[in-house]
């Protein structure tokens, strides 16, 4: 196959990956869309060995290697229960990244295969492009494991944080690009493989200050950085599909993270630096004790909502520890049956990625036209008889638009206290993830339901 | 005077960096796991960077050390592809609307 011609097929290999993205635009499309991406990959994958032409006893093991990836992955796709989905994507991130670096270590040790030039004597171009490559796929890489293991729970979600972080950080950074200068100069094996090892350090150092809750900036981030790091080989291997792909998901994931940021009202360094959870205010829980609270029980919730005209739900990242969704969607089928309007709420940044809460509520056969973001719905709160708040807590905090002296004023939140009542379901009174108290529980439209949120929701399913 | 081709494939990717702003924002955020996967899936095409690695070795010496780490790449690169996929498949199966 003639260069050309290859380079034509990797252009509709690009091609079908837009439609692949552009079909997420609506839920309608968005399976046609997958098709597409596959189709996208077949063709890379067929022409490539084309192209190669080399059928022989290494062609096998390609195969071999193949089929065993393609086990495992098909094997946790379907296995993966989708309140993990954040840690696989995680997980998936990771391998993404390692197999760049693993890519640009071959192309380094044998660029005669890619048309680089020689060992000891790479072309400059190369040189920086597949060094840019690992360095970002070596970040990705150790950067999404712990990420991963944050969000696994194997790890403390809390951050980590030291004396001079930020300075080691820099100075590593700066490391690494200096000794990219170096390695174009010197061509030197232990040059690039310092590249590789103090990428690595830096990927962990990154992630390891950034608490649970600020997960959802962290995912879209690794997921911007994989996709420079696929262009940075791209570029390398002078691969278009590569170098498509790797700006589609590099400015997909910059996008996400810049939403994520918004729905927090925080900027991205602000994010990366260190977290809300090391700076929470003591002083504020301690006063505030005391404030009487009401408190109710299933049959209450049950008869509020049961005699509502409209009830809107607020989900969050507690209903996704609890698995409550299957027993929430129960519930709003009881309420639908009594009549009442039903409706789900969705903050940006519910949950531990983007989108988190749409997929647990697709799983448990709610309707998409039933959900609605946060701009859609937020001035029906004022129409609406009760809001249902299931493992929400900092999105739902009036004190965000009040008080400019809390951490989280200005973030976006749900006018939940607007409803004529409110349904809070939480274990305790303890503050969210942002270390203040929410200002919604003393509330005389607020009625406290202390309960794990699944088994709460089954009580009211049952006094329904 | 040429053009060098690595002007050509920057336009692209700039060009191309455009095309996902564009794209991505008009993805409904209710679908931006799938997103998420389906970027992860399609960002492992760096598989045939490492199928031409592990491909270079001779027929003496299948396994050089620069093609361990092409197969190496290939497994995991594999892992995200039919692994990517099939998750976001299932995913958007999931995605129903109101049964009127």
């Amino acid at each position: 196959m003639s260069a050309n011609l290859l380079a034509l097929f990797y252009l509709i290999s690009g091609i079908l990956f837009i439609l692949a993205l552009r079909g997420l635009s609506s839920p309608e499309t968005s399976r046609r869309g997958n098709y597409f991406g596959i189709a996208g990959m077949a063709i890379s994958i067929i022409v490539t060995f084309l192209a190669a032409g080399n059928f022989g006893t290494g062609f096998i093991y390609v195969l071999i290697m193949l089929v065993v990836g393609g086990s495992i992955g098909a094997f946790i796709a379907f296995k993966i229960p989708m309140t993990a989905m954040p840690e696989l994507v995680a997980g998936f991130h990771s391998l993404v990244g390692l197999a760049a670096v693993f890519v640009a270590i071959s192309a380094f040790l044998n660029p005669e295969a890619f048309n680089l030039g020689v060992v000891g004597k790479i072309k400059l171009a190369s040189l920086i492009e597949m060094s840019l490559g690992a360095a970002i796929g070596a970040i990705t890489f150790s950067g999404s494991i712990i990420a991963f293991l944050k969000l696994r729970g194997i790890m403390s979600g809390a951050p980590i944080t030291f004396k001079g972080q930020h300075l080691i950080n820099l100075i590593l950074g700066l490391a690494v690009i200096l000794l990219i200068f170096y390695l174009c100069k010197s061509q030197l094996s232990s040059v690039f493989w310092s590249v590789v090892l103090i990428s690595f350090l830096v990927g962990v150092l990154l992630i390891i200050p950034i608490g649970g809750a600020d997960m959802p900036v962290v995912i879209s981030m690794l997921n911007s950085y994989s996709g420079w790091a696929a262009a940075g080989i791209g570029f390398t291997l002078e691969n278009t599909a590569l170098i498509i792909t790797g700006a589609l998901v590099g400015s997909s994931g910059a996008i996400l993270s810049y939403i994520m940021c918004k729905g927090m009202n925080r900027s991205f360094f602000n994010v990366i630096l260190g977290g809300w959870g090391a700076t929470d205010q003591p002083t504020n829980s301690k006063t505030q004790d005391q404030k009487p609270v009401k408190n109710g029980n299933a049959d209450d919730a049950a008869f509020l909502m049961k005699n509502a005209s409209s009830v809107i739900i607020v989900p969050g990242y507690g209903m996704a520890v609890a698995q409550a969704q299957h027993a929430l969607r129960e519930m709003v089928d009881a309420l639908k049956k009594n009549g009442v309007k039903v409706s789900y709420a969705i903050h940006p940044v519910a949950g531990r990625m983007p989108g988190h809460m749409n997929v647990l509520l697709a799983e448990a056969n709610v309707p998409y036209d039933e959900v609605f973001e946060l701009e859609e719905i937020n001035n029906d709160f004022a129409n609406c008889d009760v809001a249902y708040v299931i493992g929400a807590n900092d999105v739902t905090n009036p004190v965000a638009k009040s008080d400019p002296q809390s951490p989280i004023y200005g973030m976006p939140v749900l006018d939940v206290e607007k409803s004529k009542s409110v349904l809070f379901v939480k274990r305790s009174l303890s503050p969210g993830y942002a270390g203040i108290d929410n200002d919604l529980f003393y509330r005389d439209n607020t009625l406290m339901l202390f309960a794990d949120a699944k088994k709460m929701t089954e009580e009211i399913v049952k006094s329904l | 005077m040429e053009i060098d081709p690595f002007i050509f494939r920057l336009s692209i990717f700039i060009l191309s960096i455009f095309v996902g702003y564009y794209v991505v924002w008009s993805v409904t955020p209710s679908l931006h796991t799938p997103l998420m996967s389906v970027t992860n899936a399609i960002s492992s095409v760096i598989i045939v960077g490492a199928i031409i690695a592990a491909l270079a070795g001779t027929s003496e010496n299948i396994f050089e050390i620069s093609s361990i780490f092409g197969f190496l790449a290939i497994i995991l690169a594999a892992v995200n592809i039919f692994g990517g996929f099939l998750v976001t498949q299932r995913m958007l199966q999931m995605y129903k609307k109101k049964k009127k």
